[in-house]
């Protein structure tokens, strides 16, 4: 990330100290830091949608299973979850606008309550973990899947195997975007001190943009998620 | 990331917060009617219209002064499609076969 230089060397004419000196104008910077965090992005897309496509051809493959595994999980707490996220994207844009508009403790204010919620998202991933541990829906040895009806179909029952391939792609999925979240409240962490040394001005506030593109992105993740692993088969 | 409106973009995100809040309920309500095959479909439609309006709004895509920002975000998602729809050609016409 671009820290502001300090003024070594023959300046000629009059510019923004934040400008580095291989940029034209403040503009072509602040797109060139975009435009890297969107191109990082771009790979993070192709990260997860390897899952997702795993998850596709599994769930086609073995609805009725899929659909049986997919009712164990909580509904509440994944929409709670969903909502949460929504809510820390609000107060990431909010942080950005007030970087742009030098408020500073609105921007410090966003920035820790997006963290906050930040963690109120990964203390209920750790319920529902819990609960998922408790029921012996943890693949591995002590996996235990039976008896389980399949949804919509009375009198068959979910193959255990099948369902321990759900849970299989649920905690890789789900695990996975955790810790990009942890990564993110790392990010934030560092922004909140960087806001609260007053690093950050109008003219350059650019690790705030960028850490919120990321944050967004997760948002974007989890927005996917929920669905496609909650709600398979829901109704009665 | 320039604005070039005067005005300010709160009122924006507000509205895309509820929407995005809206969208989050009526994928729960949806999953809970019988709907036959369009149960996924109808998810999958309100996921898209949710993560197109953070990318729009929230990510600032809508407005981006850098016409590559936006070349990479269909780039990634074309990309995407691909993988996700030359795979799913070949399992989901197996029986086909």
């Amino acid at each position: 990330m671009p820290d502001s230089p300090t003024a070594a060397g023959l300046h000629t004419e009059e510019h923004n100290p934040a400008l580095l000196h291989h940029f034209a104008e403040p503009q072509q910077q602040r797109d060139a830091a975009s435009l890297g965090m969107w191109v990082f992005l771009a790979t993070e897309v192709m990260f997860f949608g390897g899952l997702f496509c795993a998850y596709l051809i599994y769930r086609l493959k073995y609805f009725g299973d899929f659909g049986a595994a997919s009712k164990t999980l909580n509904v509440t707490l994944g929409a709670t979850n969903t909502a949460v996220l929504i809510c820390s994207s609000l107060t990431v844009v909010l942080a950005v606008w007030a970087a742009q508009t030098a408020r500073r403790t609105l921007l410090i204010g966003s920035l820790a309550i997006t963290m906050i919620l930040g963690l109120v998202f990964l203390g209920i991933k750790g319920v529902e973990y819990n609960d998922k541990f408790v029921e012996h829906h943890v693949p591995g040895a002590s996996f235990s899947f039976n008896n389980v009806p399949i949804p919509g179909h009375p009198g068959q029952y979910a193959d255990p195997h099948h369902a321990q391939l759900f849970f299989s792609l649920y905690f890789v999925m789900t695990g996975l975007h955790a810790l990009h979240m942890i990564i993110g409240l790392g990010i934030f962490l560092w922004l909140l001190i960087m806001a609260w040394k007053g690093r950050f001005t109008p003219e350059w506030h650019t690790p705030v943009e960028i850490g919120g593109l990321y944050w967004h992105f997760v948002d974007i993740i989890w927005i996917y998620l929920f669905p496609l692993l909650y709600l398979i088969d829901r109704h009665p | 990331m320039s604005d070039h409106s005067k005005s300010s973009p709160l009122p924006t995100y507000f509205a895309v917060f509820i929407a995005l809040l809206i969208g989050t309920g009526l994928t729960v309500y949806a999953a809970s009617l019988d709907l036959g095959p369009f149960n996924a479909p109808v998810a999958l439609t309100i996921a898209t219209i949710k993560a197109t309006l953070v990318a729009l709004f929230f990510m600032h895509v809508k407005g981006a002064s850098e016409k590559l920002t936006k070349l990479v975000v269909v780039s990634a998602l074309f990309f995407l499609l691909l993988l996700l729809g030359l795979t799913m050609a070949d399992y989901a016409t197996r029986a086909w076969s």
